[in-house]
């Protein structure tokens, strides 16, 4: 019988990825989590997190950074900052929910077709393109590339909003100077 | 009387699935007198999308249309909550931290773009509020819109996580200036309660769960529709409502406008004029 082991042993864990964490903007106060649960108990969706966010704080701290950054909670937060303006240690939760999603993407941390990661590579993708978002597009392209046959279900949903004037994808939704975005980002990228 | 012309970000969302938020908008003002131009040029915020991939090039985009508003006079409309927070959001963090700043900064100049920390920032709610003021707002009104028994609804984006709108969990900014044109606002706990936002596209189950729930405490409360100040909030609790009511076995049709177009029928304004023919849940039982 092969014995399970339910715990980490201390090598399994990365001392360095708290301190990643509290080096992005916005993730300054993390060491002062006093583990109260205010964020969990005010999340509108913590129900549906395999971490709530209380526990991802203490796992951020503990350096168990390959279960963070495989866990839900970080697709799943909305970014509604209900937790960040109740935590009375102000820590901004929401912001390093964002920084978790940001390493997640850049590491490949995330179920393949899964849609949120796709969504956001397809915005930024357009963006840079056209410098603003055809909505209809952008959700089109999302289905396609994770749930086709969604398409057949949000049929009806598309056909009401195209007749009610709300919804075009052949409209260009470009800026004059997209050459400018692009320089811009460039500029960026080079630094 | 506000004398100065406001610069408008109007946004991907006011172009596309919230058309109806942009007409009403701008029926709105031009009937009060209050200027307001379009920003020439502008691009997309970033949104929360581009915030989860890459935030300096967020930040990068944000700043583009705060330097194009600069030009403008530097009074920049923004009537998309998430626009709102996105470009309040970088305007905070390029002052915060000299890396972010610093490196936009000279990003910018290469296409001859300058930034200013002086851009002042406005959501129209707050525009009527603080500057139009609801003494002048409430002596507008043609019609009356006692019969309505409005739920006002704010999301999370714009009283979020910034407190300088008003109060971040109860707000009341859009309950005065819905009472001064004589709306009855219904008192709605859940007035900052997330709708859940792109979690519709990605997550369904999640959203519509969200959704369901505002939508049954709104109908509790005696409401008879619901105002939003934002396009996803919008979005969802409007299109998904057939959808809700199948799944979890409701009969809610309660129409959900923006701020705007109630003001507008305050203010007398055709139906078509504010794009309420755009809603799928229609409005019309409430049209006198």
């Amino acid at each position: 019988m092969k014995v399970q082991r339910t715990i980490k042993y201390e090598e399994e864990l990365n001392r360095n990825f708290p301190h990643e964490v509290a080096d992005y903007p916005g993730g300054e106060n993390l060491w002062d989590c006093i583990q109260c649960g205010t964020c969990s108990g005010t999340c509108p969706v913590s129900l549906y997190m395999d971490h709530t966010p209380r526990k991802i704080i203490a796992m951020i701290r503990g350096g168990f950074k390959d279960d963070v950054l495989k866990s839900f909670t970080i697709w799943i937060c909305s970014s509604c900052y209900a937790c960040t303006v109740q935590c009375p240690m102000t820590i901004k939760i929401t912001e390093i929910m964002y920084s978790l999603k940001r390493m997640a993407i850049d590491s490949g941390y995330f179920p393949k077709k899964f849609a949120i990661p796709v969504l956001a590579r397809e915005f930024v993708e357009m963006v840079k393109k056209n410098g603003r978002v055809n909505e209809g597009l952008l959700t089109t392209k999302l289905m396609l590339k994770t749930e086709p046959f969604k398409m057949l279900k949000s049929a009806s949903l598309g056909i009401k909003l195209m007749r009610a004037g709300r919804m075009n994808m052949f409209a260009s939704e470009k800026i004059r100077k997209p050459e400018e975005i692009t320089k811009l980002l460039d500029k960026l990228e080079e630094k | 009387m506000i004398e100065k012309e406001y610069a408008y970000f109007p946004g991907c969302s006011l172009k596309g699935t919230a058309r109806g938020y942009e007409e009403s908008l701008l029926q709105v003002f031009s009937t009060l007198g209050i200027k307001m131009k379009e920003i020439d040029d502008w691009n997309c915020c970033g949104a929360t999308f581009y915030m989860s991939v890459d935030e300096m090039l967020s930040f990068t985009l944000s700043c583009r249309n705060m330097a194009l508003a600069d030009k403008m006079g530097g009074k920049m409309v923004i009537p998309c909550a998430a626009c709102y927070l996105a470009t309040k959001k970088t305007k905070d963090y390029v002052q915060k931290y000299d890396t972010i700043g610093g490196k936009i900064r000279g990003a910018l100049n290469e296409v001859g773009l300058k930034y200013s920390d002086k851009v002042q920032l406005k959501h129209p709610v707050e525009i009527l509020h603080d500057d139009y003021g609801l003494k002048e707002l409430s002596s507008k009104v043609k019609k009356s819109i006692e019969h309505l028994k409005v739920v006002p609804y704010y999301g999370c984006q714009l009283v979020r996580p910034y407190t300088d709108v008003d109060d971040p969990m109860h707000p009341s900014i859009m309950d005065k200036v819905l009472s001064a044109l004589g709306a009855k606002v219904v008192n709605y706990p859940l007035k900052t309660r997330c709708c859940g936002g792109s979690l519709m596209g990605t997550i369904e189950d999640i959203a519509l769960r969200l959704n369901y729930i505002l939508l049954k405490e709104a109908v509790e409360r005696g409401g008879n529709c619901i105002a939003v100040l934002c396009p996803l909030c919008q979005f969802n609790l409007d299109c998904y409502q057939d959808e809700i009511n199948a799944r979890y076995n409701a009969n809610f049709s309660i129409p959900v406008m923006y701020f705007t177009q109630v003001i507008g029928m305050a203010l007398g304004l055709d139906k078509e004029k504010i794009g309420l023919q755009r809603s799928l849940v229609p409005a019309d039982s409430l049209l006198r």
